[in-house]
């Protein structure tokens, strides 16, 4: 039986924590995820989970800590938003490179400067390519499914990874919302028992961690990462399906709102989902074909699943909450026309950075995206494909 | 009720708007609605004007933006009034509820001619009635609950002693007052 609760985003990834229980945690607080250690710690030191919590002096301490405790062969998480993620920076790379299974909460935020604490994902943008799995969550639902989720897609022999669940500060993480929790029994059966092939603290099988890594083999190690990724996507599925047997709910790589039969639509990610999904139902009330790619696992890429499922649309608009700053437009539109481009499917495409530094999203300004796409149907004209929405003029 | 209420909070740091938004939410929640409480969060220092917002639906809540064209506004300080553009984007067929003890036409003034219902309650009165201290949410919280309809008096009152014997479990002697402090501004809140 599920628990109907009402709680915020931060709340919500603090119980899927507890109900995960894992060895250790390590986290330095940083708005807006403070809260997430901060009511972990009371799980701490209310007895109600065994986690050896380590209060770290920095974030980069934080993640050097995870690894630690992950080579050591326990199951560790963490919790960061925009600048400690920045610190965490050189660590996030050896941790994948480790192939160590660490789960975090990334709780997105503006990394400065200038200094901003609100809403965008400029800080998980930025750590796109430091081979971390990367899945994004509408609302505080989501973001507690995929924390419970994440450790049996991480930990699968043929893959191996690390891991964060993202969520929209403030948007999502300060905001209490009605919620279905799963038992604690159910979580635990669901996670399951951490048990590594090797790690330092197996007497039997002495094993080095982390030795210098030259010509001879890095190129190789990479490659196995890259393997690894390309793993993870069976895996997520196969996630998702028990999942789904024990929840009735569905995930996938990306959620397709009336899609299917739509003639535009929108392709984005976390809560902005949300409201573009309030403006489809309104614009499909007027007759106007609209239709929603709500991106979920954004690491691995579902470049060809992606590709099919927009191939039959008229024009379709990316919206990008962290500007690349190259010229051409965000990560997440080069990444969406690269996998059209290579599965053979032309559709006229837009970006639009929007969002920044938690500039807020109204549903005024999704439907102005959909009106530039049907006028771009109907001219069949683009002019600028990298644009802005929201800005100030 | 319709099928989507939005609320929103006008107060100042420290005056607990965002706790009485989160309050709200609570009480809606328990009587089975879909809810969400956020504030908007902007430079946080006492006494700085703070806005928080409330959605109660029959359905799941999806969007996530503030609030633009609220049902409801609440103004849990009157000094507001002449500084912040409290009425913007409220619906005339909503209301406002404001803790004040100025006169009517003063309000309906500062109002710049709104045209939905306008209400009035003196929350510090009460609350100094009531709890021997100010603080001005609760009885702001009874006005919005009476003015909205959003749940009846004997569910906001079942709800909420159930909810403040969980928040003040270390403080259980503000317990009563707080439960007087709705109970009167179930009864004062009057239409201008």
């Amino acid at each position: 039986m599920s628990i109907r609760e009402r709680l915020s985003g931060n709340e919500a990834a603090a119980i899927a924590m507890k109900q995960i229980n894992p060895d250790v945690v390590a986290a330095f607080p940083i708005t807006p995820s403070t809260e997430i250690p901060q009511y972990f710690s009371s799980f701490v030191s209310n007895g109600e989970v065994n986690t050896e919590f380590v209060a770290v002096e920095s974030e980069h301490s934080a993640m050097a800590a995870t690894i630690g405790a992950e080579a050591a062969g326990g199951r560790a998480m963490t919790a960061t938003s925009a600048n400690g993620l920045s610190l965490m920076w050189e660590m996030i790379y050896i941790a994948s490179s480790l192939r160590l299974p660490i789960v975090m909460s990334l709780v997105n935020r503006a990394v400065s400067g200038p200094l901003n604490i609100h809403n965008d994902h400029s800080d998980a943008m930025g750590v796109r390519d430091a081979g971390w799995i990367m899945m994004f969550s509408e609302n505080n639902q989501e973001a507690y499914d995929n924390l419970i989720m994440a450790h049996r897609i991480a930990e699968n022999k043929k893959v191996k990874l690390p891991l964060m669940v993202c969520q929209d500060g403030f948007i999502t993480s300060h905001s209490i919302e009605n919620i279905e929790l799963l038992e604690d029994d159910v979580v635990k059966k669901f996670v399951g028992e951490y048990n590594p092939d090797e790690y330092l603290l197996n007497k039997n099988n002495p094993i080095a961690v982390g030795p210098l890594d030259l010509q001879s083999y890095l190129f190789e190690h990479k490659a196995a990462q890259a393997e690894a990724m390309r793993n993870a996507k069976q895996v997520i599925l196969d996630v998702a399906k028990d999942f789904e047997e024990i929840t009735g709910r569905k995930y996938s790589f990306f959620e397709e709102y009336k899609l299917d039969d739509a003639e535009i639509a929108i392709v984005c990610m976390n809560s902005t989902a949300g409201t573009t999904k309030y403006v489809v139902d309104n614009l499909r009330q007027k007759g106007i074909k609209a239709g929603l790619l709500k991106l979920r696992v954004f690491r691995p890429f579902p470049a060809e699943e992606i590709a099919k499922a927009l191939g039959h649309l008229k024009a379709v608009a990316i919206l990008d909450k962290a500007d690349s700053l190259n010229a051409v437009g965000g990560a997440l539109f080069q990444d969406v026309t690269s996998a059209m481009y290579v599965n053979k499917k032309e559709v006229p495409m837009v970006d639009y950075v929007y969002g920044i530094g938690g500039r807020d999203t109204k549903a005024d300004d999704i439907e102005s995206v959909y009106n530039d796409l049907a006028e771009i149907v109907k001219t069949g004209k683009i002019d600028n494909p990298y644009r802005y929405l929201g800005l100030r003029r | 009720m319709n099928d989507l209420i939005e609320i929103r909070w006008h107060g100042r740091g420290g005056q607990g708007a965002k706790t009485a938004s989160l309050l709200l939410a609570d009480a809606a929640f328990n009587t089975g609605k879909y809810i969400q409480g956020f504030p908007e969060y902007g430079p946080e220092r006492m006494g700085a004007p703070i806005t928080a917002y409330n959605r109660i639906s029959i359905n799941p809540i999806r969007i996530h933006s503030n609030i633009y064209e609220p049902d409801y506004v609440v103004v849990v300080d009157d000094t507001l009034l002449e500084s912040v553009d409290v009425t913007a984007g409220l619906k005339q067929e909503g209301a406002i509820v404001i803790n004040t003890t100025k006169d009517n036409d003063y309000i309906r003034k500062v109002l710049k001619g709104y045209k939905g219902e306008i209400y009035k309650i003196d929350a510090r009165k009460i609350s100094e009635e009531a709890l021997g201290k100010y603080f001005p949410n609760v009885p702001m919280l009874a006005a919005i609950v009476k003015v909205s309809k959003i749940m009846t008096d004997e569910e906001l009152l079942n709800d909420m002693k159930g909810s403040f014997k969980h928040k003040f479990a270390k403080k259980p002697e503000v317990i009563e007052g707080n439960m007087k402090a709705l109970e009167i501004a179930l009864k004062e809140v009057e239409k201008i």
